[in-house]
């Protein structure tokens, strides 16, 4: 019993400063994308989630540049630009995609030129692999309580609108009719949307931001369509998810090829993507209709 | 600017700008912006493996951008298209991310890989570029016709008999090569902005088919030779001049429509 447990948990892995900090802050930042995420995805707005965390690049970058914390570029970059996505974009589907991605191809463009003056100026080359790939492992400061803080409040603010974002997510019309700003109400999320995820990014990396945010909702949309239901099921896959990614990681300081360890965020990744794939095999019968999600919104 | 080690520059460039605009006219047809933007991100991912075990990055490149493309075209048949997109996006990049922490590769090759490195292009990468160029041009002109039809009226095309899945499987492959031509030259993000920029100004003027390809060409051409004439310049990376311009093609082609009441 004491062998197979100390296979499984290397030694050191419970008195380990860092994974504490790891366990800790990667369970605040899946819960909160994977709640987030569940209107994401009701709202067929993926695309603009991902894009948030890529301009993380931006925040990131320019932060650099300045020698400001980075937690301020994130916030701005991700008010600014989930502000320009929503101005620009229209209710067509089509159309918003197309906005979305010249909005994207644009922040990238700057973050290249970003991160360009990163590395003549300071002449640190790591810096593009640090913002982009950021460690779960590399947490510290006063960074991590101040995101927490503003993505609770972001939380605050979806808690707050539930119901009417709610409704105007599965049907624009009906939410209209009742008399909601569907407009305000989509600028609002993606406000929200915007500071969630650049600061998740900020945190985990650009790359692991999208995964938990989309990930874990979508997976849960698959097996319930109630909201509510959705949201437990997706906080508890993404938590569930980043506990054993840090696990993996820990443990593969002593796998091969390399004895330096394997990246947090590909374990995290992989596992969303294996519980993604393993929710498909449970046939709910059909997806969430408008009618499911309206009648709880009601 | 014009120099002899400048010339394998232009004429690459200026291939894969021609070829960037015509996949990518369907691409914003289709509204598959999302996809467009994930393929590259594979084909990075593809490239970082390549020169991990040592094979030609080109076989990398392909293996992976045809995966992660024909993933998607699979996976979405049963689920959210655009989840399902942001998906696999993550999964190439973490795949990426596993294989860079295994390389000793230089951050500037990474760098590279992504944002582009068109200064200093040798002769043979011409000749490469432009056979799998050739190629795409080459089924894209096979499939023109059901995919034109299939992009614009699904349901016309469902009931002529055109496979819509075939047809989607095809397409998707088909941005796949795209990406494996352009990912090594200019990088994984400007591919993006080449295929969406260009195509979506000239859709926002002109509804007729030949004249937005037409244009989409020439606002690709324009945007990809002024980058390079401004980062030689300059010296700064290409791919903030390709990003910011095809983002302005975009905002002029809607102030124009807007004004002219198109």
């Amino acid at each position: 019993m004491g062998g197979t447990l100390s296979a499984v948990f290397e030694p050191g892995f419970f008195t380990s400063a860092p994974v504490h900090a790891a366990l800790l802050t990667g369970a605040v930042v899946a819960l909160i994308s994977s709640t987030v995420g569940v209107f994401t995805v009701l709202r067929s707005q993926s695309f603009a989630g991902h894009s948030l965390a890529d301009l993380g690049t931006l925040g990131g970058s320019g932060a650099f540049l300045l020698g400001v914390g980075p937690l301020w570029g994130f916030i701005a970059a991700g008010m600014v630009v989930g502000g320009a996505m929503d101005l620009a974009g229209t209710q067509r589907r089509n159309s918003r995609d197309v906005a979305t991605g010249i909005i994207l191809g644009a922040v990238l463009g700057l973050s290249a030129l970003l991160l360009y003056f990163d590395t003549t100026e300071s002449s640190t080359t790591g810096v593009t692999v640090t913002v982009l790939f950021g460690s779960l492992f590399a947490v510290s400061g006063y960074t991590v309580p101040a995101a927490v803080a503003f993505t609770a409040l972001g939380l605050a603010t979806l808690v707050l609108c539930y119901r009417p974002l709610l409704l105007s997510s599965v049907s624009t019309d009906l939410a209209a009719a009742r008399g909601i700003r569907v407009r305000l109400l989509g600028l609002t999320f993606m406000l929200v949307m915007g500071v969630t995820v650049a600061l998740s990014s900020l945190i985990v990396g650009t790359i692991l931001s999208p995964a938990l945010l989309i990930g874990p909702a979508a997976a849960a949309l698959r097996l319930t369509r109630r909201p509510l239901a959705a949201m437990g099921t997706a906080a508890a896959l993404g938590v569930a998810a980043t506990w054993l990614g840090v696990l993996l990681a820990y443990d593969s300081y002593h796998w091969k090829p390399v004895g330096s360890g394997w990246p947090v965020s590909f374990f995290i990744i992989g596992l969303i993507f294996i519980a993604y794939m393993l929710s498909g095999l449970r046939k709910p019968g059909r997806t969430p209709t408008t009618a499911d999600a309206a009648s709880e919104a009601v | 600017m014009f120099e002899p080690f400048m010339q394998a520059t232009w004429i690459t460039a200026s291939i894969i700008a021609v070829v960037a605009a015509l996949v990518g006219f369907f691409v914003v047809l289709r509204g598959a912006t999302f996809t467009a933007h994930a393929v590259p991100n594979a084909a990075f991912a593809g490239a970082a493996g390549a020169s991990l075990i040592g094979v030609s990055s080109l076989a990398g490149l392909g293996i992976f951008s045809l995966g992660g493309a024909l993933l998607i075209g699979l996976l979405s048949r049963r689920g959210r298209h655009d989840a399902v997109t942001a998906l696999i996006v993550g999964l190439m990049l973490g795949l990426g991310a596993l294989f860079l922490s295994w390389s000793t590769e230089y951050a500037p090759e990474i760098y590279s890989l992504l944002f582009g490195e068109v200064l200093g292009l040798s002769s043979n990468d011409v000749t490469t570029t432009a056979i799998l160029a050739l190629v795409c041009i080459a089924v894209l002109a096979c499939i023109y016709r059901p995919l034109m039809l299939s992009s614009t009226l699904p349901e016309v095309a469902e009931a002529r008999g055109i496979p819509a899945l075939r047809i989607d499987l095809l397409f998707l492959a088909l941005v796949a090569l795209a990406s494996t031509t352009a990912v090594p030259v200019v990088g994984a993000l400007l591919m993006f902005s080449l295929m969406i920029g260009p195509p979506a100004a000239a859709r926002a003027v002109t509804t007729h088919p030949a004249p937005a390809i037409c244009l989409a060409v020439v606002l690709a051409l324009a945007t990809v030779w002024i980058a390079i004439a401004a980062s030689y310049q300059t010296n700064w990376p290409i791919g903030f001049f390709v990003g910011i311009g095809c983002a302005l093609w975009y905002v002029l082609a809607r102030a124009i429509a807007k004004l002219c009441h198109l």
